[in-house]
């Protein structure tokens, strides 16, 4: 298995562990199912790249990524992820390596594209409050020289930090967005998602860094 | 026009019920998942969307949340060409369909067609 389908398997396997915790987030500010979908997409996802040929780039692999999301899904989260590894697999085509730069300008493109789609910005509670300061952190340390795993340090305490804050705002977009200030006090799902998946990139490159599977 | 829903049943139920007003128009329906699931699917939406395509151009019926968002990821996989003869009708989906398939049996333009769906916001019940 090449690394980068071991990466996106790691990153779908943390999402199928917390498909509880995700779901138990959903009930409280929304329809119950976040969990259940991004799990049921991850499975698919999982599944499917397993099988690719061994030659395919990371651009290719993210867009099959991205189509199982898309299809397999069925809530909100999926043309919403779906379009943003569409998007990451652009500056990655062709690639079968993916360095400090080509992350950073993959994950710019991937959060312009949930922007479009969702027609969301930063503060109205979504996953946009995890993935932008994680993205801006990761840009502060690519700026700065860091290496791609320091880079990714700095982001994933970043997207932390931007559940954190999802807890003190009200919901603007999404289902939660009917409760209004109700939802205030509620951690967001779609943003807790988005920080599980950098946290299990983070703890994959740190196995391959000390030689683990 | 194609009927997007998160429940096949209610797709194709809405598709029967204006089946029946306009047996000349070509519905189809678009609902659940690809495992049959409540949910939406951009890729059900994006077959559905060449089905129904007759040369004329497409409207899209939605019901909540992720229908537009799916509906919108759909349009992104289309030929340029055919893109543009497609839209999203902002209305409710069963009076919006009703009265958007009657305006298209008659032979009115997408713009008239979408035009009669939006206004099907303006219908009051009681």
């Amino acid at each position: 298995m090449s690394k980068y389908i071991a990466a996106i398997t790691a990153v779908g396997q943390a999402i199928i562990k917390n498909k509880e915790y995700l779901t138990e987030l959903d009930r409280e500010i929304g329809d119950a199912d976040h969990g259940i979908n991004m799990s049921k997409g991850f499975e698919a996802v999982i599944n499917k790249i397993s099988s690719l040929d061994e030659d395919k780039d990371i651009g290719f692999v993210l867009k099959t990524v991205a189509m199982t999301l898309i299809s397999s899904v069925g809530g909100a989260s999926g043309p919403l992820y779906g379009t943003a590894f569409l998007k990451a697999a652009v500056p990655a085509a062709g690639k079968i390596e993916i360095d400090a730069i080509t992350a950073q300008a993959m994950w710019q493109t991937a959060i312009t594209g949930i922007k479009e789609r969702g027609k969301a910005s930063r503060g109205e509670k979504t996953m946009l409050d995890s993935l932008e300061p994680a993205f801006e952190a990761f840009s502060e340390g690519v700026k700065t020289d860091k290496t791609l795993f320091e880079c990714l340090e700095l982001a994933s305490a970043a997207a932390q930090k931007g559940v954190e804050y999802t807890k003190t705002i009200a919901a603007s977009k999404g289902r939660a967005s009917y409760l209004g200030e109700r939802s205030i006090g509620h951690q967001d799902p779609g943003a807790t998602s988005s920080s599980i998946m950098i946290a299990a990139l983070l703890e994959f490159c740190r196995t391959q860094m000390t030689g683990g599977v | 026009m194609v009927i997007v829903s998160h429940s096949i049943k209610v797709a194709e139920g809405i598709r029967d019920i204006t089946q029946q007003m306009a047996k000349e128009v070509n519905i189809i329906a678009a609902g659940g998942t690809d495992e049959g699931e409540i949910g939406t699917d951009a890729l059900k939406i994006q077959a559905a969307i060449l089905d129904a395509n007759t040369g004329d151009g497409v409207i899209i019926m939605v019901d909540l949340g992720s229908a537009v968002l799916s509906a919108e990821t759909a349009l992104d996989f289309l030929d340029e060409e055919l893109r543009k003869d497609v839209r999203i009708a902002d209305a409710p989906i069963v009076e919006g369909a009703i009265v958007a398939a009657v305006q298209a049996s008659t032979g009115a333009t997408l713009k008239e067609v979408i035009n009669t769906a939006n206004e099907a916001y303006t219908l009051r019940k009681l």
